[in-house]
């Protein structure tokens, strides 16, 4: 219940600025938009609608990992975080209450994002349905490394770094823009030793019905996504113990 | 019978000693202030007292239980309104009360309750739906304390309640303060001199960490032999006076 109580409060303040919603919601859209009017042009298949939703999903998840970040350095940076730690609330309620609202944001930008793809041809199957489902791992990654910057950056920083930075080195190092074959080398290898790529082949693997091809995907997501949601509480409570004195 | 009472409270920072052997004591009721300059230790006293950073050694009872030993009961007894403006600025001033109500596990109608309560007490209605972060300054700290206050408090910390506030913004805080006397004991920090001494039942004098002075401010003055407030406490913060 006070757990609810503050997720509330975080979802609240998240929703109600207008920069997470052309962003999180409406930017995702834009690129699916651009790109299939590009492919209309100029076919590729790498932008064909049933290759670049997935990808599209999963890079709009780079803003959640923006607003998580966000919301913890801001409330860091207040006095509000002192306030409330001299409530009942417990490490594991602000953990939970950080993480938590920003989830079913994630599955609404991706169900949009999927039904702009409909819209633009994309065949209805119960596969989107999947898809949908198993963005939620992926958007635990994401929200996992913005409570990790969140708890380590100030908020003027985590705009550069997650609103600048990461969202373009996830961007490319994950394969939505350009086929990874094409650059190869280190480039590619070191691409696959990080969570982004695998979480859109996991997703288009899902799309297209090809179930057995989510592995390895899955377990480099769920194993990233641990690693970081552990790093991320440690480093939370490392800076609740650092502002109390 | 005593609110608080401190019993060589010591606070060290490496080789700063934030807070040294502090010992006094709060009458349940009371309005008490701590006043010092700079890097005094108020602010410290206030983190240990509210159980937010723990004493390097000493200790402090409040309404009889023990900021080392008894956090939780601690918790369960005060509220503090932190030097900053501690609100959630996207939110209305409606839902900052709501979401102190729902961390402190009020059933709906109790949360309904308080809030009104509250509303009416520190004179919230005309901007009540309004954002918080939109409201002046004067405003922000009135719906700080109004925060404070949600958990039905024994000890309310105020730590500088009225800093950066215009005369009038201030003028109304010392009101809304004043109508808090007696109904809940305050521990106030401050720089403003004329604020202690309009508002306190108590002051005491801080200075690097140590207590120079606890008394009214009237016995102060006579101590510091003078007649103007600001003058006794420069006096004895500098040591002319003790």
């Amino acid at each position: 219940m006070r757990m609810l109580t503050f997720a509330n409060r975080n979802t609240k303040e998240i929703l109600r600025d207008p920069l997470t919603l052309f962003f999180g919601l409406g930017f995702p859209v834009v690129l699916i938009l651009l790109l299939s009017a590009i492919q209309a042009n100029i076919p590729v298949k790498l932008f064909e609608i049933q290759h670049l939703t997935p990808g599209i999903t999963v890079f709009g998840l780079a803003f959640m990992t923006l607003f998580s970040a966000t919301i913890i350095a801001k409330d860091r940076g207040s006095s509000l975080l002192q306030r409330l730690y001299t409530t009942p609330l417990t490490p594991l309620d602000f953990i939970l209450g950080y993480t938590l609202p920003i989830i079913p944001i994630s599955v609404v930008q991706c169900v949009i994002c999927y039904i702009v793809a409909i819209v633009l041809g994309l065949d209805i199957t119960i596969n989107i349905l999947y898809a949908v489902f198993c963005i939620i791992p992926v958007s635990i990654l994401y929200i996992a490394l913005g409570l990790l910057c969140g708890s380590m950056l100030t908020d003027k920083q985590v705009g550069g770094i997650c609103g600048a930075l990461l969202t373009n080195l996830s961007a490319w190092l994950s394969g939505v823009w350009f086929d990874l074959d094409l650059v190869g080398g280190a480039f590619k290898k070191i691409s696959y030793a990080l969570p982004f790529v695998h979480a859109i082949d996991m997703e288009r693997a899902v799309l297209a019905g090809d179930f057995s091809g989510i592995f390895p995907h899955l377990w480099w997501v769920l194993g990233y996504a641990a690693v970081l949601l552990v790093l991320a509480v440690l480093m939370f409570l490392r800076q609740m113990k650092k502002q109390l004195g | 019978m005593d609110a608080i009472r401190i019993e060589n409270l010591t606070k060290k920072y490496k080789d700063v000693v934030a807070v040294d052997t502090l010992t006094l004591s709060v009458h349940k009721g009371e309005l008490f202030s701590l006043l010092g300059v700079n890097g005094a230790g108020k602010t410290t006293t206030i983190k240990m007292l509210s159980c937010l950073t723990q004493p390097t050694s000493g200790d402090a009872f409040i309404n009889g239980k023990s900021i080392c030993k008894n956090t939780a009961a601690v918790k369960s007894l005060i509220a503090v309104s932190p030097q900053e403006t501690a609100v959630a600025p996207g939110l209305s001033v409606w839902e900052n009360l709501e979401l102190m109500c729902g961390v402190y596990g009020f059933t709906k109608d109790k949360q309904i309750a308080k809030i009104t309560e509250l509303t009416e007490l520190l004179g919230l209605e005309a901007v009540i739906r309004k954002k918080a972060g939109k409201l002046s300054g004067g405003w922000q700290r009135r719906l700080s304390i109004a925060m404070a206050l949600i958990s039905e408090p024994e000890i309310l910390f105020l730590d500088e309640p009225t800093l950066g506030l215009d005369v009038l913004a201030r003028s109304d805080l010392w009101d809304l303060i004043r109508s808090l006397k007696g109904k809940v004991t305050i521990i106030l920090t401050t720089h403003y001199m004329e604020e202690a001494e309009s508002l306190s039942d108590r002051i005491a004098i801080m200075k690097d960490g140590k207590l120079l002075i606890c008394d009214t401010a009237e016995k102060i003055k006579e101590r510091a032999g003078t007649d103007n407030f600001e003058q006794a406490f420069i006096r004895i913060v500098k040591g002319v006076a003790k």
